[in-house]
């Protein structure tokens, strides 16, 4: 029987399962078994066996395999995903971090054995600083969103330190990532909204009515999730320093800017990067990530622990866990390690003139590919340059009755995965478009007469575009239904 | 180098098309004073040769553990992760993708997630587990955001939770105004007493590891009894996954949320490397989970399909009252663990438990017949155990290292007084050999130092 793999449903691994498949082979034991009930307590001991398959090495290799072409990566087509800089993920930087050297070590080696370890992760903080204008950075945050609690933390000691506790809230544009407000909560802050001009400007006056004593921090993302350089940042700057507060960079635009312009120099006081954003390590179908935080020297006392450190008069480095301030320690050992080594492979390779050439690039390629789509859609600020990415809507087409989401899904049937879609949510229908700077302008142009063609499509056969997609494996799937009736986990079938 | 696939004649056209002539133009809302001047103070950039060269000469100023017999563990195990695990993560279709927003091309990740969860959920004994956190120490802290709200607001941890667990729990803490207190060890164990004398109306979950810091078993039945007779939740944080290849999944002995990481089973340690954090837990509990959870459904035609689920406690959708602010996870490495425990599956991973609980004993006693070796504690123990030693753990260490062994971790760098006791973790990848080895070279080293 012939069956298209492409087309078929992909049996859970648990349904392959067999008794008496087996995949595994462990060195064989040249000690007696011990017999468990002898130094466990029997109630302690388990009674059933957790039930995992039974399966041959081949089902393995082949059910995954099956798995992955039912996947779209960056290899797989454009991937204009505003916000998450879906850049080609070098191939080298996978070789790099598989070395033995980086990959085979137990985090608690005597120190004189890791030192390779540690010069990389010094010299990635040293570069991340250069690159964002601050003082001191730690890698040990696990994600974007995990270094904004790192940074934001590191905020909040800096006031408990100065003995100012009735600085209880943090300010959030109402453009932000959905991250920044949950962090500020989770960081025990209040957090107020501001509303942001159309633009995605800060309104300067909505913010100075804001400030006050009561002032912790901003969180600011710049360029701003509307893809635009906040012109005003210097003001801004300066309402929240006056006010005594602090400023937050949110680094998830940084590849518009590399070599260009450095938070540092707008005045931010922390910032986070994302390396699995900027610094081409790959997202993993959402993780590991990495989001190193970056303070001004003031605030390094309070930086979580352990530091990674060089002794000069050794030429040795080190942890330092002696940070009398510190914010305490954010996870177990220093960082997704296996992603450091990726993004300071990736800046080794291009030094300063790659990285400042690729940030001219992302800011290039996303407007000339403004310009292209703006034949076809609305564009946010069209009067504007954007920076690494921008807004378009189908406002033009409203009476088409379609929506972003149709056209979002309706772009897969291309073969294109979708943008960033309802994001940000001051933009109503707002699609996010993130070109990157590893796209070719063959595939910009491809990607806009994709668009035309939509918007055509809209107009002549709306139906079409509103049941889309139309060639992929599964159709559009009941949401609904899944969050109404849970199902989270598979169960074996009672056979009665 | 640069990864940009544009020539100059390409750019001339994109300009033309854009209406500038350079592309410094596009910075202009870029205030002049703000532009940055000069070059980056870096390096300057390489050829992939030269990267690669570079890379490879800064690995080398490392010890990899291929080279040694490794004895180190607390909290970063080194058990058996099959050839096929790296080469299946290395399709670039699962690697290269994003987070599964679009589910119809996401399919692979998607039901991957779905039977990690389902896996994640049979080793633990529970309902419901999401998609990872980042490691362990951060699933205990989310744990703990769980169990707490406005009026139960303290936990009280055992202090056989490993230690850099118990100090990221205190940072979460701080700050949401919620309390930490610790049950303090009574010879390795953490008796129910311990709990009690610190447990108020306030209390919201009491935490022990399992088998703790120390490798001691602890008997979290008796201590989810308590708890819950305290209206409080039982907390488990496991420590090596393997262990639930022997040990009574934590859901069958009262655990309400179950915490871990799985590191062993998601490759090479890496230094500090595939951390992924585990929280699974009952049904009731469920919509407080942190971050992605996936789901199945159907799609327009009735077909199976997977999709993320229960979104409405996540922080894209719900902003500053979100149960999190997770966003990215450790996805690949649930693919990962997913792959390892089929591959392993349900008898290979009780093979591998009893095969380290066995070698970890015959090293136990190995040790043990060393003059002035003694066991920390008497109990219970799987692969891990802590030893007194005549000499400073660090010096031993050191002196194994010359006879190819690494280990034992020196508990001093985690409790100053304890800088003569070292924790042995032994997997069923140590031959009778490399035991026999250690305890030979330790022999050695002991009567040479001691007499220093």
């Amino acid at each position: 029987m012939s069956k298209n793999l492409f087309s078929q449903t992909e049996a859970l691994i648990f349904d392959k399962s067999r008794p008496g498949h087996k995949a595994y082979f462990l060195p064989e034991m040249s000690i007696e078994k011990l017999d468990k009930y002898r130094v466990i307590p029997s109630h302690l001991i388990r009674r059933t066996e957790a039930d995992l398959p039974e399966v041959s090495e081949i089902d393995v290799v082949r059910h995954f395999t099956h798995l992955s072409s039912k996947n779209f990566g960056v290899d797989t087509g454009f991937y204009p995903l505003g916000s998450c800089t879906m850049k080609y993920n070098p191939k080298l930087n996978e070789n790099t971090a598989r070395l033995p050297g980086f990959s085979w070590l137990h985090p608690y080696q005597p120190v004189e054995t890791v030192q390779g370890a540690l010069q990389l992760m010094y010299l990635l903080q040293v570069s991340l600083a250069e690159i964002t204008g601050m003082d001191k950075v730690t890698l040990q945050p696990a994600a974007g969103a995990h270094g904004e609690l790192t940074g934001i933390k590191i905020i909040k000691a800096y006031h408990d330190s100065r003995g100012d506790s009735k600085r209880t809230k943090i300010i959030v544009p109402d453009s932000a990532h959905g991250t920044n407000p949950a962090t500020a909560t989770m960081a025990g802050f209040q957090v107020i909204e501001i509303k942001s001009s159309p633009e995605g400007d800060i309104d300067l006056e909505a913010l100075k009515a804001v400030v006050g004593d009561d002032t912790a921090g901003l969180m600011l993302t710049n360029p701003s999730t509307l893809g635009l350089f906040e012109r005003n940042i210097k003001a801004i700057a300066e309402i929240i320093h006056g006010a005594g507060g602090l400023l937050y960079y949110d680094g998830a635009n940084t590849n518009a800017i590399m070599g260009i312009t450095r938070p540092g120099d707008m005045g931010f006081d922390v910032v986070h990067v994302n390396l699995h954003k900027t610094f081409s390590t790959p997202h993993g179908g959402g993780g590991p990530g990495s989001g190193p935080v970056g303070v001004k020297e003031f605030l390094a006392k309070f930086l979580p622990i352990p530091t990674v450190e060089y002794v000069d008069y050794k030429d040795k480095y080190k942890f330092n866990y002696d940070v009398p301030e510190t914010i305490g320690r954010m996870k177990s050992f220093y960082g997704n390690f296996p992603v450091i080594v990726r993004a300071y492979t990736y800046i080794r390779a291009l030094g300063a003139d790659g990285l400042k050439k690729s940030s001219e690039y992302a800011v290039l390629n996303a407007n000339y590919l403004k310009k292209l789509v703006g034949k076809h859609l609305s564009v946010e600020a069209p009067d504007r340059f954007c920076m690494h990415e921008f807004i378009c809507t189908p406002k033009n087409i409203q009476e088409t009755g379609v929506h972003t989401l149709d056209i979002a899904k309706r772009m897969i049937d291309y073969g294109y995965h979708p943008p960033t879609i309802y994001f940000p949510l001051i933009v109503e229908e707002a699609m996010m478009i993130e070109p990157t700077e590893t796209e070719g302008i063959e595939t910009l142009q491809d990607f806009a007469e994709v668009v035309g063609a939509i918007v055509t499509e809209c107009k002549t056969y709306p139906e079409m575009v509103k049941t889309a997609p139309h060639t992929t494996y599964v159709k559009r799937l009941d949401e609904v239904k899944a969050a109404r009736e849970p199902n989270l986990r598979y169960r074996k079938p009672i056979v009665v | 180098m640069n990864y940009i696939p544009v020539t100059e004649l390409e750019k001339e056209a994109m300009l033309k098309e854009i209406g500038i002539s350079s592309i410094d133009e596009l910075f202009r809302d870029i205030p002049e004073e703000l532009r940055f001047k000069g070059d980056l103070k870096l390096p300057k950039g390489l050829s992939e040769y030269e990267t690669r060269k570079a890379l490879i000469k800064l690995a080398k100023k490392n010890t990899d553990m291929n080279q040694l017999a490794n004895f180190m563990g607390a909290g970063a195990y080194n058990h058996y992760v099959p050839t096929l695990v790296d080469h299946l993560l290395s399709r670039s279709e699962f690697y290269t993708a994003y987070t599964p927003y679009q589910p119809e091309i996401s399919q692979g990740t998607l039901q991957n997630i779905y039977e990690f969860q389902t896996i994640i959920c049979e080793l633990f004994g529970m309902d419901v587990s999401n998609a990872s956190v980042y490691d362990g120490a951060t699933a205990v802290a989310e744990a703990m955001v769980m169990a707490c709200d406005k009026k139960k607001n303290e936990i009280i941890i055992s202090k056989g939770l490993h230690k850099e667990y118990r100090e990221t729990v205190e940072t979460y803490a701080n700050g949401m105004g919620f309390t930490v207190k610790y049950a303090e060890l009574e010879d390795g164990i953490t008796p129910v007493d311990a709990y009690e004398a610190q447990a108020t109306d306030a209390t919201a979950a009491y935490v022990v590891m399992y088998p703790n810091f120390y490798g001691c078993i602890e008997d979290i039945q008796k201590i989810a009894e308590a708890a819950h007779a305290r209206k409080a939740l039982m907390i488990v944080s496991v420590s090596d996954l393997s262990a639930m290849g022997i040990l009574e999944a934590p859901g069958n002995l009262g655990a309400d949320i179950v915490v871990g990481d799985g590191m062993p089973f998601a490759g090479p340690l890496s230094f500090s490397g595939p951390n992924i954090g585990l929280i699974a837990t009952t049904d009731k509990l469920a919509r407080r989970l942190p971050g992605r959870i996936c789901g199945m459904t159907v799609d327009t035609e009735g077909k199976r399909g997977f999709v993320l689920t229960m979104q409405a406690r996540e922080q894209h959708i719900r902003r500053a009252k979100a149960s999190s602010n997770i966003c990215s996870n450790q996805a690949l490495y649930a693919l990962a663990n997913n792959i390892t425990l089929s591959t392993l599956g349900k008898y290979g991973l009780k093979e591998m438990a009893e095969n380290t609980l066995t070698n970890a004993h015959y090293c136990r006693d190995r040790l043990l017949e060393i003059d002035g070796v003694e066991m920390l504690y008497d109990q219970p123990f799987y692969s891990e155990f802590a030893v007194k030693l005549p000499i400073p753990a660090r010096v031993l260490q050191k002196h194994l290292l010359k006879s190819e062994i690494l280990g034992p971790v020196d508990m001093g760098i985690f409790e100053k007084e304890l800088s003569n006791v070292g924790l042995f973790f032994v997997s069923e990848i140590r031959s009778k050999d490399d035991m026999d080895r250690l305890a030979l070279a330790m022999e050695v080293i002991i009567n040479e130092q001691k007499f220093i």
